[in-house]
């Protein structure tokens, strides 16, 4: 089955890797007490693993071309036809959603907790898929608007003492004020530099939060920011941690529902355009500016009301969480999950945040399996697992039906 | 009704660089024909249709329309692509650019963006309003995927049409915008003998009905079918216009087609 | 005037340095219109390298010359090794894909690479070893521009003559002007346009790893981070100058490291990187096209 060909290629490949590997992986030097370690297992492993890794590529090629051939597209998983039926569609989501409401009752707070955070990245990583997954717009600066958000709420909070329900939908606005603010003038701009600017605006936020020490307290952040209240009850921390997931539940469930019904609307439908080619958008007389600064705005505002329950679950900000990897790892989100897809992105975020979690083991591997998924995505599946599928319609001669598949 | 000019082209220059790709160009059309233009690779066709329609701005010149309910004329220069389509120009392209990931009739849903309003809250509402225009959008959309014969495919993702049936896509597309003047870039290229015919027919039909059009083509058998008047340019200019029958023997248009020196 | 002087010769280097790396983003950029985020990390696995086997050299009592020498070979075989084999698995598949495919594979290969020398090495601060002797002749103006800025500024100079040269003479670099005018045109006349961007980014790290190298040691340490900044730092200088233009990126990057110098020797230091991200962002919104470069209408 393994020509000698293919095997000498083998050979070579994994011999380059471990040439290309061997000062770093090889190599490890204390300056300071001059002594060398050298780790040649390493070199090994880089050996063996780079060597499977070329056969099993071989592997998945033949098979892809193979598949090429014989049938072209049973790529709907078994979960996008359970979905495409309406009865079995409703049984799932009753499950899903019971499964969700009674899960703190039989873990631990910490678990809860946890799932909280993760359930913050579902919102964000449906926020960035508006912007990135409908409209095309490379955002890698959607940290600044969570940021924005988080701030909103602990400045507000510290300076005038406004609770976090009042906030709430302040720090959205707030974030996409600033979206607008800065979509005004970037957003003509091609898509390449766009997320090189929106890189920098998440950047120059960061840098002025932490430099800028009288507004914002600097490096040392804002501490003793209130939980969520509720009716003004005292809630103990357990109940405090139990109160935040529900909280981010409904609001998982609100913002599933308004990108559902924004992405098979009139609005949805020019986003989606406005992606696949924009000058043929504009010749359709879709005014490329504004869908583009309502579909920034839009991300910016979840965005900003997420960072609005961050600051309020870990009642503690600093600018630390608002780097760059945050914004990669949102897009890493979009990215796995499938651009555009809403079940996609709710995986996506649901493996990425909580895998490294209950893997402690990789933890320590979580960035580089990020900037992995990134590179393997693009090149392997760029739809992501679960790829978007548009709404179909189905017509009688005299009467007109529509019906969701 | 016919003979009411609705486009106006006067004048209407664009200088790449160095290159001068249109240079002064006068160009009518009557409501209800069928205007041809045509020309040698790189005369400038192409480069007309951006300009008018606003993808490129010229460096000189006017282009006007004017609705057959009204007389007065709506400059068109200096508007953005968009805005030009909301005034009645819609086009498609010489080389295919669907929306290859939305299905067919999206495509051509799509066409009828400029000519609705639902936004946001009507996205998310999706109140009694929305659902009306929805719905409207819809069955005009599916009204002209049947003229165009392509009501099957309606669920089909765009790319997965066959390639003269993305030409048709196009038209289709277009026309979902109420133009008061469709323009087509090429529409039969890469089209074979069988699907030109059929060609042929659709755009008769289209015309039929009153659809203005000025079509881009090198097809001459499909150009002398359907045209009423003949422009003909090379190297950006005007060389001639007429009817078929006088393009047919002009002698400056053989000239230029078969390459040979105009004074030589 | 001495103080001016001396934050002028420091903005010089720190512009050359920018140069080197800024080079790399517009030469590529140049040929196939991708904006390589992963080119710092390229610049700082030139660093790292050299890094490891000038501590290993100076650990066996090599002597500086020869540390220098091959230290300065070992940055630049490896980063251009890093650099093809980048290109071969995370950007060439994706020639024909959209657009931002492949930026989105390229970002993804920065936070890749950082986190793979991240693992593989250390997230500490490590002390580069001083590789540039203290001249003594240049004992009289030490206080405002030392040793190193000078080795510096004539190694840019001298890398610089021999970039331009190679593109203006050489096969491969006519070629690279050539593919970069009409990718198409150039496989039509025989270029095989594989080997013209393998080598666009064999040059570009190979000037990478010379600004590594340099900084590293001016600045006396390095981390796995340092990439990330100094990338942001010559995109932005490449895109003031304008990106796709090889004398823009020059002139960029000396604009970028004479302003941020006067800014932070004049105004505040707090502030030097907002400074950077603000200009560039200006830059992308004013003049997208940037200083040298020229706009194009894309084709319908
Ligand atoms: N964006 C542009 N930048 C520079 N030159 C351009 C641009 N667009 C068109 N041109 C030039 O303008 C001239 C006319 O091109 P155009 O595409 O309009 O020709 P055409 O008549 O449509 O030809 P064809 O029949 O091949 O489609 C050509 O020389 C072309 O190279
Ligand atoms: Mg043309």
């Amino acid at each position: 089955m393994i020509s000698l060909k293919e095997l000498k290629k083998g050979l070579l490949t994994s011999l380059w890797f471990v040439f290309l590997t061997f000062p770093i992986m090889v190599i490890k030097v204390d300056p300071f007490e001059r002594t060398i370690t050298w780790r040649w297992h390493n070199a090994v492993y880089m050996a063996i693993g780079t060597f499977c890794i070329f056969f099993i590529m071989k592997f998945y090629m033949q098979r892809k071309e193979m598949k090429k051939d014989t049938q072209k597209d049973s790529n709907d998983s078994i979960l996008q036809k359970t979905l495409l039926d309406t009865r079995k569609r409703n049984i799932f989501i009753g499950t899903v959603l019971a499964v969700a409401l009674l899960f703190p009752q039989f873990v631990s707070s910490y678990q809860t907790n946890v799932m909280t955070t993760a359930l913050m990245y579902v919102v964000l990583g449906l926020g960035l898929n508006i912007v990135v997954g409908l409209a095309g717009l490379l955002d890698l600066g959607f940290v600044a608007f969570y940021a924005v958000g988080a701030y909103s709420y602990a400045l507000l909070n510290l300076h005038f003492g406004l609770g976090f329900w009042t906030v709430l939908p302040i720090g959205g606005l707030m974030a996409a004020f600033f979206g607008i603010m800065l979509g005004f003038p970037v957003l003509r701009l091609r898509g390449d530099y766009l997320a090189i600017v929106t890189l920098g605006f998440g950047e120059i936020i960061r840098l002025i939060l932490e430099n800028w020490g009288t507004f914002s307290q600097g490096p040392s952040g804002i501490s003793n920011i209130p939980r969520p209240s509720l009716f003004g009850l005292d809630l103990s921390l357990g109940q405090a941690i139990n109160y935040t997931y529900y909280l981010m539940i409904v609001f998982v469930i609100i913002t599933i529902f308004v990108v559902n019904r924004l992405q098979d609307s009139r609005l949805g439908r020019a986003w989606i355009a406005l992606r696949e080619d924009e000058i043929a958008c504009q010749a359709m007389g879709i005014d490329k500016r504004k869908t583009k600064l309502v579909a920034f705005s839009l991300g910016a505002f979840w965005a900003g009301a997420v960072g609005v329950i961050f600051a309020a679950k870990t009642t503690f900000i600093n600018p630390a969480s608002f780097t760059f990897l945050e914004s990669a790892i949102i897009l890493s989100i979009v990215v796995l999950g499938g651009m555009g897809s809403i079940i996609g992105v709710i995986f996506g975020a649901l493996i990425l945040i909580l895998m490294p979690e209950y893997l402690r083991a990789l933890s320590e591997y979580r960035m580089l399996a990020f900037g992995a998924i990134l590179v393997c995505m693009m090149i392997f599946r760029p739809q992501g697992l679960i790829s978007n599928i548009r709404r179909t319609y189905k017509f009688d001669k005299t009467n007109l039906k529509t019906t969701p598949k | 009704m016919m003979n009411k000019p609705i486009l106006n082209v006067s004048n209407l220059t664009m200088d790449f660089g160095g290159i001068r790709a249109l240079d002064s160009l006068d160009l009518d059309v009557n409501s209800g024909e069928i205007v041809a233009l045509i020309g040698p690779n790189g005369a400038g066709k192409t480069t007309f249709f951006n300009c008018i329609t606003g993808i490129y701005t010229p460096t000189a010149g006017d282009v006007f329309v004017t609705p057959p309910d009204s007389n007065k004329q709506i400059n068109l220069k200096g508007l953005k692509p968009n805005q030009v389509t909301e005034k009645g120009l819609a086009r498609t392209f010489q080389n295919i650019r669907l929306f290859e990931k939305m299905t067919v009739l999206e495509n051509v849903m799509i066409g009828r963006h400029c000519r609705t309003k639902a936004f946001i809250f009507g996205a998310i509402l999706r109140n009694a309003a929305t659902r009306k225009e929805e719905r409207s959008i819809l069955e005009f959309s599916y009204h002209v995927l049947e003229k165009v014969g392509l009501a099957d495919f309606a669920n089909e993702f765009a790319d997965n049409l066959p390639y003269g049936a993305q030409r048709r896509l196009e038209i289709a597309r277009a026309l979902a915008t109420e133009p008061l003047l469709l323009l087509l870039d090429e529409p039969a290229a890469g089209m074979n003998p069988q699907e030109t015919m059929d060609l042929d027919v659709l755009i008769k039909e289209i015309s039929r009905e009153g659809q203005s059009i000025l079509l881009i083509e090198h097809d001459m058998k499909l150009v002398m079918s359907l045209s009423d008047r003949i422009f003909v340019m090379d190297y950006g200019k005007k060389i001639a216009q007429g009817t078929p029958a006088e393009i047919r023997n002009n002698s400056a248009v053989i000239k230029a087609y078969l390459g040979e020196e105009v004074n030589a | 005037m001495d103080y001016f002087i001396e934050l002028f010769f420091s903005g010089l280097t720190r512009g050359s340095i920018y140069a080197l790396i800024a080079l790399g983003y517009t030469m590529v950029y140049g040929i196939i219109g991708l904006i390589n985020f992963a080119h710092g990390e390229i610049y700082m696995i030139g660093a790292f390298t050299a890094f490891i086997v000038a501590t290993v050299l100076s650990i066996y009592g090599f002597p500086l010359l020869a540390i220098v020498v091959i230290a300065g070979v070992a940055a630049v075989v490896w980063s251009s090794s890093y650099a093809y084999t980048i290109e071969k698995i995370a950007y060439k598949p994706l020639r024909h894909a959209p657009r931002l495919s492949p930026l989105i594979s390229a970002i993804g290969m920065s936070i890749f690479l950082q986190n793979y020398v991240l693992l593989a090495q250390t997230s500490d601060f490590l002390p580069f070893p001083a590789l540039i002797p203290e001249f003594a002749f240049m004992e009289p103006i030490a206080h405002i521009v030392g040793s190193s800025d000078l080795v510096i500024l004539i190694t840019t100079f001298i890398v610089m003559i021999i970039l331009t040269i190679i593109i203006k003479f050489s096969k491969i670099g006519k070629a690279m002007r050539a593919t970069a005018q009409d990718r198409m045109m150039a496989t039509l006349v025989g270029i095989n346009v594989n080997s013209v961007i393998s080598a666009t980014f064999i040059v570009g790290s190979a000037l990478a790893a010379i600004g590594g190298l340099l900084i590293a040691s001016h600045i006396g340490q390095i981390n796995f981070y340092i990439g990330f900044i100094a990338g942001i730092k010559a995109f932005t200088a490449a895109v003031l100058g304008g990106i796709g233009s090889i004398p823009g990126a020059v002139l960029g990057s000396l604009i970028l490291g004479l302003t941020e110098s006067f800014a932070t020797g004049y105004v505040s230091s707090d502030y030097e990187d907002v400074f950077a991200f603000s200009l560039l962002v200006l830059i992308l919104i004013f003049k997208p096209s940037g200083l040298l470069g020229k706009t194009t209408n894309q084709k319908v």
